[in-house]
């Protein structure tokens, strides 16, 4: 603008030096506010992205919450705004509160089998000779691979009523009125085989990861503690524990918050059934919502199934947070 | 010394019992697929397969419209993981090596977006699709698995990408290579076994993703394969040998690679996930 004004009206010299400080060339100050741009730019596909894809059907998610959305409303098109209905039918019935019971109590026996047993695999696998080690991995990296509606579909063949190799080692052990015994006609024993299998399949997460966490204790620790006079038991106590506390904090939330949304094996094992008795959040929001096309009401499940997560997760990343404070 | 002994084998029977317990399902996936139909369905067990036959896997692909799940697996989930990966390479970098203000909140806001919980959101996620007439579509699985997978690339990326010496780019730099060859030349070369694992993991979570799609897509052109799988045992059956057949196609690809990224799948899980 100021060169602009400045340049005299006619003469080439002044031209071609007017054009070396022109509008073409941005200043020092102009660059560095477009270096200081810079990475906001380089960010901004994966924001976008981000809010486009996730925040977007958050958002949705919250106004369905708000609105009266059925079948009827849904072929018409129509928007029925029937503020907190929804909220309240959900919160006063008692469907809900069972569910969420039987969420967190799901949630919490998987977690507490996923940790205790992993963990233990975990020192099992740094207490195993070299060859005997490699074995076992394997093994643990073929659960963890295993696609989980593969995974499912096996675990259903496993305990199938007829010829399922599970009901016929039962019945051999002894146990003959197992023989013809169908696993999915009871909520119980659906949430057996669904458990077994979840576990089965994240234990190898666990076990896998704290085995590469004890790789990094320093041996010197043990020997510090060894001369000390402590034994076997006491430098588990005194070394290994505090060492892997971290690690093992971090990845209970981790597994919460996983077991917490395990839809897929729940709902393609036995569709939340008998009678729905094995409904968890996720599918129960699913079932209420897509399954009887109560959309809003679906979608204020979905609002307080994800509160809940919200929560789980900040928790979480807290832990996370705090533990590399420096690497950020 | 009796009592040394059981202490030295004792960890070892411990993991050949857990051995088994782990692999017991997969090997009984792949024995069941390729037993004759007379030694699936008899009264005893039959734990090791004499017969091979194939004929299992000739129903499972004999299915109609086999051939186009396959298509649209692979091209829904090949193209989510291009696509997040383009998007990742240039926010890890920029994330890494530039300092401005939000950086660590927008680390912190990709770690929150990695933890969405996607299976509570179909409800949503299939209102806004089908006010853009667009179910029964490939378009918008494809973008919102891109969404799923790309704050888990980010992040894992952010650790590859820090792990790449800055001198290396500058001394490129100083030889007279723009930041862009530099970054072509040099970083990407080395990034290359980081981009590696960390695509696989993407293709992984695309390819076996299930709740989305089952809400999204209800024509049979229009599906994948994990729907596929998993409505296979309804319509077939008791053919279980047929059944484990599709489990066993369906979970190849899937066991290959990650028995090949064993060894990046801890340290790359583990930057990703757990350290985040």
């Amino acid at each position: 603008m100021t060169v602009q004004t400045e340049r005299p009206p006619s003469g080439p010299a002044d031209v071609r030096k007017a054009d070396d400080t022109g509008p073409g060339r941005p200043t020092p100050r102009a660059a560095s506010r477009a270096g200081a741009l810079a990475p906001y730019l380089l960010l901004l596909p994966a924001c976008a992205a981000t809010v486009l894809l996730l925040g977007w059907p958050l958002l949705k998610d919250l106004l369905l919450s708000f609105q009266n959305l059925n079948m009827a409303q849904l072929i018409q098109h129509v928007t029925e705004w029937n503020g907190v209905d929804n909220y309240k039918e959900v919160l006063t019935g008692e469907d809900f509160w069972r569910v969420t019971l039987r969420s967190i109590l799901f949630t919490a026996a998987n977690v507490v089998l996923i940790m205790v047993l992993g963990t233990l695999t975990g020192l099992l696998l740094a207490r195993l000779g070299k060859r005997m080690r490699l074995t076992l991995l394997i093994g643990l990296v073929l659960a963890w691979a295993m696609p989980v509606v593969a995974a499912t579909t096996v675990y259903q063949w496993l305990f199938a009523q007829r010829f399922g190799v599970v009901n016929w080692v039962l019945d051999k052990l002894g146990w003959h009125s197992m023989a013809d015994y169908s696993w999915t006609s009871s909520q119980m024993s659906t949430f057996f085989v669904v458990t077994l299998l979840i576990v089965w399949m994240s234990i190898p997460f666990v076990a896998i990861n704290l085995y590469a966490a004890t790789t990094t204790i320093p041996k010197e620790l043990y020997e510090a503690a060894s001369l000390d006079g402590a034994g076997a038991w006491r430098s588990f106590t005194t070394v290994t524990v505090p060492f892997l506390r971290p690690f093992l904090y971090a990845t209970t939330f981790l597994e919460i918050i996983w077991v917490f949304k395990a839809f897929v094996q729940v709902f393609t094992f036995n569709g939340g059934g008998p009678d729905r008795l094995t409904e968890i959040l996720p599918v129960y929001a699913y079932v209420e919502g897509v399954g009887n096309q109560h959309y809003g009401m679906g979608a204020a499940i979905a609002v307080l199934t994800i509160l809940i997560l919200l929560g789980l997760t900040a928790y979480y990343l807290r832990i996370v947070l705090k533990q590399e404070e420096d690497e950020l | 010394m009796k009592r040394s002994l059981f202490a030295r084998l004792w960890p070892n029977i411990t993991a050949v019992v857990l051995f088994i317990g782990f692999v017991f399902p997969v090997y009984w996936m792949f024995a069941t697929a390729f037993k004759p139909t007379g030694d699936i369905i008899s009264e005893t067990p039959v734990w090791f397969p004499t017969d091979v036959t194939f004929e299992h896997f000739r129903t499972a692909t004999g299915v109609e419209n086999f051939w186009t799940l396959v298509r649209n697996s692979l091209v829904v989930t090949v193209l989510a993981v291009v696509f997040s990966l383009i998007i990742a390479l240039v926010t890890s970098f920029t994330l890494v090596r530039m300092r401005f203000k939000g950086r660590r909140g927008f680390v912190v806001g990709f770690m929150l977006a990695q933890m969405a919980p996607w299976e509570v959101m179909v409800i949503a996620i299939y209102m806004i699709v089908r006010d853009a007439s667009m179910l029964n579509s490939l378009v918008p699985l494809t973008a919102f698995y891109m969404m799923m997978i790309l704050p888990f690339t980010i992040l894992t990326l952010r650790g590859f990408v820090a792990a790449v010496p800055k001198e290396l780019e500058e001394a490129a730099m100083v030889d007279g290579c723009s930041r862009l060859t530099a970054f072509r030349r040099v970083v990407l070369p080395l990034l290359a076994p980081g981009l590696m694992s960390t695509s696989m993991f993407g293709f992984i979570t695309a390819w076996n993703e299930f709740p989305l799609v089952l809400v999204l897509n209800k024509e049979a052109e229009a599906q994948t394969l994990p729907l596929w799988l998993s409505s296979f045992q309804t319509v077939f059956g008791d053919d279980w040998g047929a059944t484990m057949a599709a489990s066993s196609l369906f979970a190849i690809p899937i066991l290959i690679l990650f028995v090949f990224l064993q060894r990046k799948a801890v340290s790359g899980l583990t930057a990703g996930a757990v350290k985040g």
